[in-house]
């Protein structure tokens, strides 16, 4: 009849999982900062999206050692599996980790993405998985999450219905700060769950006397309380099961259930009067806890066995009025659910910007279906749901903003078309002079560059002559042929004396060659920096030339094909969010009727001894009077 | 009444109230099955987000003239930054005030990009302001002025801001 709360030791450790995003002590990439930006605020769709499109890029790269991520490439592919996790992609986030258990890594790393995997295994409840990948787990293993790999595998153990497998485990893990508390309880569920009733017997009672102010071990410590003193109360030990239900906080979360078995164990041993106590305290509490719902049932059923019948049927009366109007407000609850204002009640932005969203639901007046949920909001498959649910709403809210910016676009397309198409065929026309001027001078430029090369090896005098000494070198040349067909008795006198003038030239050619030379290449140089300076301007005016073009064309196809996507992408949304919706629904209503038809049952229990109450305090009023 | 009784004990030795397993119309594999679906639709979206970041940065922030800024800060627990301003070359580019959940996201080591926007290709002036607190409730700005040059290919600036009692510049302006 005992069911050990193992859910419980399963939700502990999804909460212990959560811990910070992998971290690099100097950050070099930018965009990997980016994306740890948005993953610190919660915001995981961001943070994979930029690194989903970074670490994409980054192995597309010839040379990825050049790139920043490379440097932080096997924190950035943890993170990965890191951030789909967080945001419930587990199919995602294994593939992205057994890529990196696969890949040539260290030890070390290796051992981490084995515990990561393992890890999701686990809460997809695939326990053969998730020892496999613990067992990979082999060598060095960092410190920081030593003990976490340790209390994992007790955990799959023990979901496995293997406890004692667990116990070594765990047993080590008595002394450790942050899971001690933990470990002492689930030990004493694991011999539970052995059928080592008097060991589990004792190491409940050490996991209830654990010192501590951590809140979270606190409630474990209640909690070892609590399943012990139900164990006895199973066994009939009615007293020894008192000091541990005792023990539980009366601040507590499992305060109401202590305090409702305290009652059931002192009225076992028809001690009533003692029962009275913590029903009366427990009946005072929030009316719509199932435990107090029973304590307002069970304390009139106390006085009655105290012959109090007077005040039983008093506290019978106000327990059918408070059972009626739960009853009501259960059917106005089903009802609502039915008008699908519970779902429109958990998307309201306002509501979930609150870390305790879920309690303050049932602060809100025109949502009443929440008063009986919260037990329910705190299950695992339903948070799962629910969970679900928020993100497709969230999903459809980001595609309807795109869908939206797609007619911007469009008109940003057409604005920059209308202004750059009618100015293109001028400016055209100036890029075509302009071109092939430059292309006539880089022509000339390289021949000077050429002739330069030349004389570099042969000396050539005469191609350093200036343009007046060329004209006296060709009218000499033309003056020498004309003399050598004339027939003058000067003509000896007159080649003499162009001999003369040829040689002065060539001297001057001959003497100044080096310097000219020198000034040859100096002008080069300073022509180089005009033509570096020509091509810098032409290059940038083909660039602006293209960006102009690139600014409205070669869009139409992806912004029609993205349009097309993020609408198909609404419609999947759409129905995925009613399918969601709907299995949320019919859960609440499943659940809002099976505590209506507990209350329904309450209140004919309350109605008929209502009745019998008034019949006993009458009759022992005539005894008295008789008497 | 012993009925009474017998039914109140079993509920309580039932442990959780959802024992009675309250989704028993919806099997386990609709659940997973939906939840599979769910999973494939996010991946899908985060695809096309992707797709589209690459489109608008194409449309509204060409790589010739694309500049980025990012802010980092120093771990300093004795200053609270509340606001950082930027101006490129004496026009307002950015003024954001941090919320309480973004500076704790800087604290814990992310980067925020805080603009994008479009320069000319040479050089060009950046000023960057800083206003916080220090711990002892004094006030703190500080304001630097920095050049940088901006190429053909898309500029990424890291900005990264200290307060006083690190000692260093309380303002560092790296390329990356």
């Amino acid at each position: 009849m005992y069911r050990a709360p193992i859910p419980v030791v399963g939700l502990l450790l999804i909460a212990s999982l959560a811990t910070s995003p992998v971290q690099s002590e100097a950050l070099k990439d930018l965009y990997f900062g980016e994306a740890l930006y948005y993953a610190h605020q919660g915001y995981y769709f961001e943070a994979l999206e930029r690194l989903d499109t970074e670490v994409s890029q980054h192995n597309g790269l010839d040379e990825p050692e050049l790139d920043t991520l490379f440097f932080h490439m096997d924190d950035a592919e943890f993170s990965l599996g890191d951030f789909e996790l967080r945001y419930r992609m587990h199919h995602r986030a294994g593939r992205a980790i057994t890529a990196v258990l696969e890949g040539a890594v260290d030890e070390v790393v290796r051992n981490d993405a084995a515990y990561r995997l393992a890890r999701i295994h686990f809460q997809k409840g695939q326990m053969e998985d998730a020892l496999l990948a613990l067992e990979r787990i082999d060598g060095k293993i960092p410190e920081s999450i030593r003990e976490d790999i340790e209390f994992l595998r007790a955990n799959v153990y023990l979901a496995q219905e293997k406890p004692a497998e667990s116990f070594e485990v765990l047993k080590r893990l008595q002394g450790s700060k942050s899971f001690g508390g933990f470990a002492a309880y689930n030990l004493g569920i694991a011999y539970l769950q052995d059928g080592q009733r008097e060991q589990a017997i004792e190491q409940l009672d050490r996991a209830g006397r654990i010192d501590t102010d951590d809140p979270a071990e606190l409630a474990i410590r209640d909690k070892a309380n609590l399943v012990l003193g139900t164990i006895l109360l199973e066994d009939g030990n009615y007293d020894s099961a008192m000091p541990y239900l005792n023990r539980v906080r009366l601040d507590g979360p499992f305060s109401n259930q202590a305090l409702l078995s305290a009652g059931w164990a002192s009225l076992s041993t028809e001690n009533y009067q003692r029962a009275v106590v913590p029903w009366s305290i427990l009946a005072q509490r929030e009316v719509t806890d199932a435990a107090t719902q029973e304590a307002m049932l069970a304390l009139p059923y106390a006085y009655g066995k105290l012959d109090v019948h007077g005040r039983a049927a008093i506290h019978y009366g106000q327990a059918l009025d408070a059972f009626g109007a739960e009853v009501d407000k259960l059917n106005e609850s089903i009802e609502s659910i039915r008008e699908g204002l519970f779902l429109e009640a958990l998307v309201r932005e306002e509501i979930r910007k609150d870390k305790d969203w879920v309690i303050r639901l049932r602060a809100l007046p025109e949502t009443p279906e929440t008063y009986y949920m919260m037990e329910l909001l705190a299950t695992h498959d339903f948070q799962t749901g629910l969970q679900n649910y928020l993100d497709l709403a969230d999903l459809r809210k980001k595609l309807v903003s795109w869908q939206s910016s797609f007619d911007a676009f469009d008109d940003m397309v057409d604005i920059r078309h209308d202004h750059y198409e009618p100015l293109l065929p001028e400016v055209d026309t100036k890029f075509r002079e302009l071109d092939s001027r430059l292309r006539l001078r880089r022509e000339q430029h390289k021949m000077l560059v050429r002739r330069r090369d030349d004389l570099l090896t042969t000396p050539r005098p005469e191609f350093l002559a200036t343009r007046e000494e060329l004209e006296v070198l060709a009218r000499i040349e033309h003056i020498e042929a004309q003399l050598a067909h004339a027939s003058t008795p000067y003509e000896g006198a007159l080649v003499l004396r162009m001999q003369r003038l040829k040689g002065l030239l060539t001297w001057t050619l001959e003497t100044e060659y080096h310097e000219r030379l020198t000034e040859f290449d100096q002008n080069l140089r300073t022509l180089n920096e005009a033509m570096a300076v020509a091509q810098t301007e032409y290059d940038e005016f083909v660039r602006s030339r293209q960006a102009a073009t690139h600014s409205f064309q070669g869009y139409e196809t992806p912004i029609s094909r993205l349009r097309g996507r993020v609408s198909e992408a609404i419609q999947k949304v759409d129905l995925l969010m009613k399918r969601q919706g709907r299995q949320l629904e019919i859960v609440a209503i499943d659940e809002l009727m099976a505590r209506r038809g507990r209350l329904e049952n309450y209140r004919d229990k309350a109605r008929f001894a209502l009745a019998d109450s008034y019949d006993r305090a009458t009759q022992a009023q005539a005894r008295s009077e008789v008497q | 009444m012993s009925r009474l009784i017998r039914t109140l004990m079993l509920l309580v030795l039932a442990g959780g109230p959802f024992a009675t397993g309250a989704a028993q119309d919806i099997s386990r594999d609709d659940m997973r099955s939906l939840d599979g679906q769910v999973q494939e639709i996010k991946s899908d979206v985060l695809s096309i987000a992707s797709d589209l970041s690459n489109l608008e940065e194409r449309l509204l922030y060409p790589s010739n003239t694309q500049v980025a800024l990012f802010v980092a800060i120093d771990d300093d627990e004795d200053f609270r930054l509340d606001a950082v301003k930027i101006e490129i070359n004496g026009e307002l580019a950015t003024h954001h005030i941090y919320s309480f959940k973004e500076l704790e996201a800087l604290q814990k080591g992310g980067v925020q990009r805080i603009y994008t926007g479009n320069v000319a290709t040479g050089d060009h002036q950046l000023s960057v302001t800083m206003v916080g607190k220090l711990k002892n409730g004094t006030e703190f700005n500080k304001t630097d002025q920095f050049s940088f040059a901006k190429g053909v290919e898309p500029k990424a600036l890291g900005i990264t801001l200290a307060g006083p009692g690190l000692g260093k510049t309380g303002i560092q302006l790296g390329d990356w």
